[in-house]
């Protein structure tokens, strides 16, 4: 039987789609409803459900923030799950979508435009390939489409060149240029240099706008590298990039997401 | 030990800081921006051409004046033009060099003074510029007419008029331009005003908010019709005010929290138990005179950055006292507070430009309304319960505001 999550922060909103789904697709059912980005990741995780339901603008992460994770960290014995955006007023990061492997509603979420989503839903699940694939081109779409416009919506970001890391009383300045790599870790930073890290208390989404993106690429949702630092690049089954680097003993692991940046030329 | 220190160095009271400096950067910038609009070379040139017509009226007066031969017009206009000519150059130029230094010297862009060195300085230019002109005019008059002018000291007559010509012609650019640069101020002023406005709907008529409100409302109506008439109601006098109400004049403070309930009324059906709502309004306070819906941007600002962002939501408090001979309001809430790393939100048509925009709305309405009597304040509330403290503090009504700015 097929299973879905629901992930919308508004109760009233939440109930009324589980109840327009119980009505539209009986044999449909809902694992979990969730309020907030951060449990929809968790939950999905554990269910494993065949779809799932993300509104765009949720308290802890947004819908496409939790969609990002899922593909990151979904295990690859099972296929993703199908994802359906919900969404009051988005008109910019709808622009990217073409309704094939992922969908898209419109809240006020009229009947009719919910049957064509469950037609569509339900024609997929019946498909024998796995969505895997052009899920994750349109997610890759979806976020750089995204991140674009974050990008131009702020004022208009300068290059960072120099890091002040404070631990104590001491402040440490650390030249950019001399980052190899920084990695998200809870509220923190890790900003990691040859000789040694630091922690800085910045969000990566804060810290990409100062930073050349020619110079240092995205390969996870939580790391950011310095391209000329990375030696080596190995590809396993499943998709994901392991990056030996130059300067650090250390291997790195790029999603698969960001797989497409680490093709031989 | 934990790290503290942000690669930007932004901390909460900074950034504070920081908008309050972006509101005032903002205006100046735009008063520049008119006066740099017309270029310096531009009116440089404007008053040269024009100056040729006052050459021209000096040459045919002085021409009737004295005998209205035929041939002295020619010669009259050949000298006029000369002197006029050079007057006008050595004046303005010398003018415009003055300004510059002065402005350079007090770290001002140049653009924003004027231009105008201030009487003492512009005699000296008239003087001099009038000296220099008349000299070295007539002497081109000589050489193009062949005629031989007694000098400067021995005819007292010509430089009498040279000297009121170029004293008047001053003036007469002096008070023109005047008149274009407040022109050109009055213009941009208007248009922020008009831009304010528009921001200011745009950030209250989200798109964003009105859908889920109004998708909130399509599933109440079958499914608790009572309940959605009551929101609707809420809906109507909230579009109401926000779209209809002058924002001029003065409403009492209890209007002030109904218009602020309405709108919470709306976000507690949305966010349910997420949200918990405290007015405090004290009897004794419901008739005070305030200006309309100045709250209101604060409060949008506590849901949308404060607690819709914020996992477990939490409670938003608005309060009214009276401290001695000031009215305090504040707007407070246990949300996410003013941290660096504020959840993106999806880009909307408001994306982060506005984000700041109700500040900045409330600081320059006060400015405008109270001058130096009212303060707006934003801070961590540092209480334990987290979330962000926002105050208004405001004369107590009753001594009548005198507005500084109409």
């Amino acid at each position: 039987m097929p299973s879905a999550l629901i992930a919308e922060d508004e109760p009233l909103l939440a109930a009324a789609l589980r109840a327009d789904l119980a009505r539209l697709w009986p044999d449909l059912q809902i694992s979990a409803m969730v309020a907030d980005g951060l449990s929809a990741v968790q939950q999905a995780l554990t269910l494993r459900p065949h779809i799932c339901f993300l509104d765009i603008r949720m308290p802890g992460a947004s819908g496409l923030d939790a969609a990002q994770a899922l593909a990151e960290d979904w295990p690859d014995d099972s296929p993703l799950p199908l994802l359906v955006f919900v969404t009051a007023y988005d008109q910019y990061a709808l622009q990217a979508f073409d309704a094939q492997a992922v969908d898209y509603l419109v809240k006020p979420v009229d009947s009719a435009r919910l049957a064509v989503c469950v037609a569509r839903l339900q024609k997929r699940l019946a498909g024998t390939a796995t969505a895997t694939s052009s899920t994750l081109d349109q997610l890759r779409a979806l976020l750089a489409n995204h991140g674009a416009l974050q990008a131009g919506a702020g004022a208009p970001a300068t290059r960072l060149e120099m890091i002040q890391a404070g631990v104590g009383n001491t402040v440490h300045l650390v030249p950019v240029a001399e980052v190899i790599y920084f990695e998200a870790a809870d509220k923190y930073l890790r900003v990691v240099t040859a000789e040694r890290e630091h922690l800085i208390r910045l969000s990566l989404r804060e810290l990409l706008p100062q930073l050349d993106a020619q110079q240092f690429w995205q390969v996870h949702r939580s790391l950011v590298v310095r391209a000329s630092a990375i030696q080596t690049a190995q590809r396993d089954e499943s998709g994901k990039v392991f990056l030996q680097l130059r300067g650090r003993p250390e291997r790195l692991t790029a999603s698969r997401l960001y797989a497409h940046l680490f093709k031989g030329m | 030990m934990p790290p503290h220190n942000s690669a930007n160095g932004h901390g909460a009271s900074k950034r504070a800081a920081d908008q309050a400096h972006s509101s005032t950067h903002s205006s100046t910038h735009s008063s520049a921006g008119a006066t740099t609009a017309t270029s310096p070379w531009a009116g440089f040139a404007r008053r040269g051409l024009r100056n040729q017509l006052v050459c021209a009226a000096v040459a045919l007066v002085l021409w009737l004046i004295t005998t209205g031969q035929r041939g002295n017009l020619f010669t009259a206009w050949v000298y006029s033009a000369c002197i006029g000519t050079l007057c006008w150059f050595f004046i303005d130029g010398g003018r415009l060099m003055v300004a510059a230094r002065l402005a350079g010297r007090q770290h001002l862009p140049l653009s924003t003074r004027l231009r105008w060195p201030g009487p003492g300085w512009m005699l000296a230019c008239v003087l001099v510029g009038t000296a220099l002109g008349y000299t070295l005019g007539t002497a081109l008059g000589d050489a193009i007419t062949g005629f031989n002018t007694p000098t400067l000291l021995n005819n007292r007559p010509a430089i009498a008029i040279s000297m009121v010509v170029a004293v008047a012609a001053t003036w007469y650019f002096y008070a023109t331009e005047r008149l274009r640069t407040e022109q050109a101020a009055t213009d941009a002023a208007r248009r922020a005003a008009t831009e304010s406005q528009l921001m200011l709907l745009q950030s209250q008529l989200e798109p964003h908010m009105l859908f889920n409100t109004l998708a909130n409302l399509r599933v109440l109506i079958t499914l608790d019709p009572a309940r959605a008439q009551t929101m609707l109601d809420h809906l109507i006098s909230y579009l109401r005010a926000t779209l209809g109400a002058s924002r001029s004049g003065l409403h009492p403070l209890s209007a002030e929290f109904d218009r602020l309930a309405d709108y919470l009324a709306l976000m507690a059906v949305r966010m349910g138990p997420r949200l918990q709502v405290q007015l405090q309004l004290p009897d004794a306070l419901r008739d005070l005179p305030v200006p309309p819906l100045l709250l209101q941007p604060l409060v949008e600002n506590s849901i949308r950055h404060g607690l819709e962002p914020h996992v477990a939501g939490g409670r938003i408090e608005i309060k009214a006292t009276q401290l001695g001979e000031r009215l305090l309001l504040t707007v407070r809430d246990t949300g996410v507070g003013l941290a660096p790393d504020v959840p993106a939100a999806p880009a909307t048509g408001n994306g982060n430009g506005t984000s700041h925009y109700g500040t900045r709305h409330v600081t320059e309405r006060l400015a405008t309304l109270y001058g130096q009597r009212a303060y707006f304040r934003l801070a961590l509330a540092d209480d334990g319960e987290g979330g962000t403290l926002a105050e208004v503090s405001l004369p107590m009504p009753g001594a009548r505001p005198a507005p500084n700015t109409p």
